[in-house]
């Protein structure tokens, strides 16, 4: 497994999107958002919603751009299949919504229940209309985060950033079954 | 005759006097119905999005801590984003209020049964989600009890209203979405909302 150590692109997403004036942080979590869900946690200018499913994140972001502030939703991809109906919202009416999709079901995947919805992530998500781009390394994430962050608000759309499990490092089940992680 | 609540009779009171309260309607009846006692452009009725009508309701009412929000939804609505009560439970926004219009029925679709009718109790499990206030509705004395709360801003609320199954004309709301989503915004933001 290839794993970038300690990179550095949550701080500076953080940093960024603390820099934008986004203040709802809505959250389904997965491993490859850990440091930037802590760094977001910490930030007393955000507010950090856990969410029981995706879905919820795409209405609750609504209802903040209603009412004035900016959002994001983090996410995994098998979460994007949770989120397709509700997409609804910001694409009949023009809401800004920035996706931030950590991937599974792709580079070097160890669970074949993963495969399914992370293969089709982007094919589902560019049906329903959603702007859809991709970082599949480190070092892009934080240039690509900018760039989808100004496309969602500033053109009024639901644009998703997936990036990807070579970013992240596929899960190692195997092992998992030799000893527990500290 | 049913003695159960009409629930036109009920959002009129819910929205006498409204002043400055926002007020989100969920897919189908509570969106003709918050647009029967008068559209306004602090409404925001929906014409989809089923099951988000609470989770748009805290979105707002966490961007905007000193103004009052309220959800009018169905029992069919609400069911279809029950984790929405955990959610907004662990938040406790004290400006959102939920308020579900409950006829057991999908009224959009032919009238059928929703769980509502079986004995699912929508205000328990409010309650067991964690919302402190989750009274159940039955009459007009309380639903002007109801309205107070609402505007007193002590939440979060929810509160579960019996309705009668009744089929009523509908009072369509505007239906463009960005339509709907500007002149909320500029309602509450002001002008400069349009420049953002």
């Amino acid at each position: 497994m290839k794993k970038t150590a300690d990179p550095s692109w949550p701080d500076e997403v953080h940093a960024l999107l603390s820099a934008a004036g986004v203040r709802q942080v809505a959250v389904v979590p997965d491993a490859g958002h850990a440091r930037l869900i802590r760094l977001c946690e910490k930030d007393k200018s955000m507010c950090v919603v856990r969410l029981t499913t995706e879905e919820e994140g795409v209405a609750l972001l609504a209802g903040a751009w209603l009412g004035g502030e900016k959002g994001v939703l983090l996410m995994q991809s098998s979460g994007v299949g949770n989120c397709i109906n509700m997409l609804t919202l910001p694409i009949a009416c023009q809401f800004p919504l920035l996706m931030l999709v950590t991937m599974r079901g792709d580079h070097g995947e160890f669970n074949p229940a993963q495969i399914p919805m992370g293969n089709t992530t982007q094919a589902v998500l560019e049906a329903m209309g959603v702007i859809v781009k991709r970082a599949d390394r480190a070092e892009d994430v934080t240039e690509m985060v900018s760039g989808t962050l100004r496309l969602a608000f500033n053109t009024y759309r639901p644009v998703a950033l997936l990036i990807g499990q070579r970013v992240l490092g596929a899960k190692d089940f195997r092992k998992l079954t030799q000893s527990v992680p500290k | 005759m049913s003695k159960l609540l009409r629930r036109r009779e009920v959002v009129t009171e819910l929205l006498k006097g409204r002043g400055d309260l926002m007020v989100i309607g969920g897919l189908g009846a509570p969106a003709w119905d918050i647009t029967h006692a008068g559209d306004h452009d602090l409404n925001f009725p929906l014409w989809g999005a089923m099951g988000g009508a609470a989770m748009i309701g805290l979105g707002l009412a966490l961007a905007q801590p000193k103004r009052k929000v309220l959800v009018v939804t169905g029992d069919g609505e609400m069911l279809m984003g029950l984790g929405a009560l955990a959610t907004i439970a662990v938040q406790r926004p004290r400006n959102l209020s939920i308020v579900v219009f409950d006829n057991e029925r999908y009224g959009e679709t032919g009238m059928q049964e929703t769980h509502t009718a079986h004995g699912v109790d929508l205000a328990a499990m409010a309650k067991a989600a964690g919302f402190a206030q989750a009274p159940g509705v039955r009459t007009m004395g309380e639903v002007s009890k109801l309205r107070k709360r609402i505007h007193a801003g002590e939440g979060a609320l929810f509160a579960q209203v019996k309705v009668d199954p009744e089929k009523l004309p509908l009072v369509l709301p505007p239906r463009d979405g960005s339509y709907l989503k500007n002149r909320f915004r500029v309602a509450l933001l002001g002008p400069d909302a349009l420049q953002q």
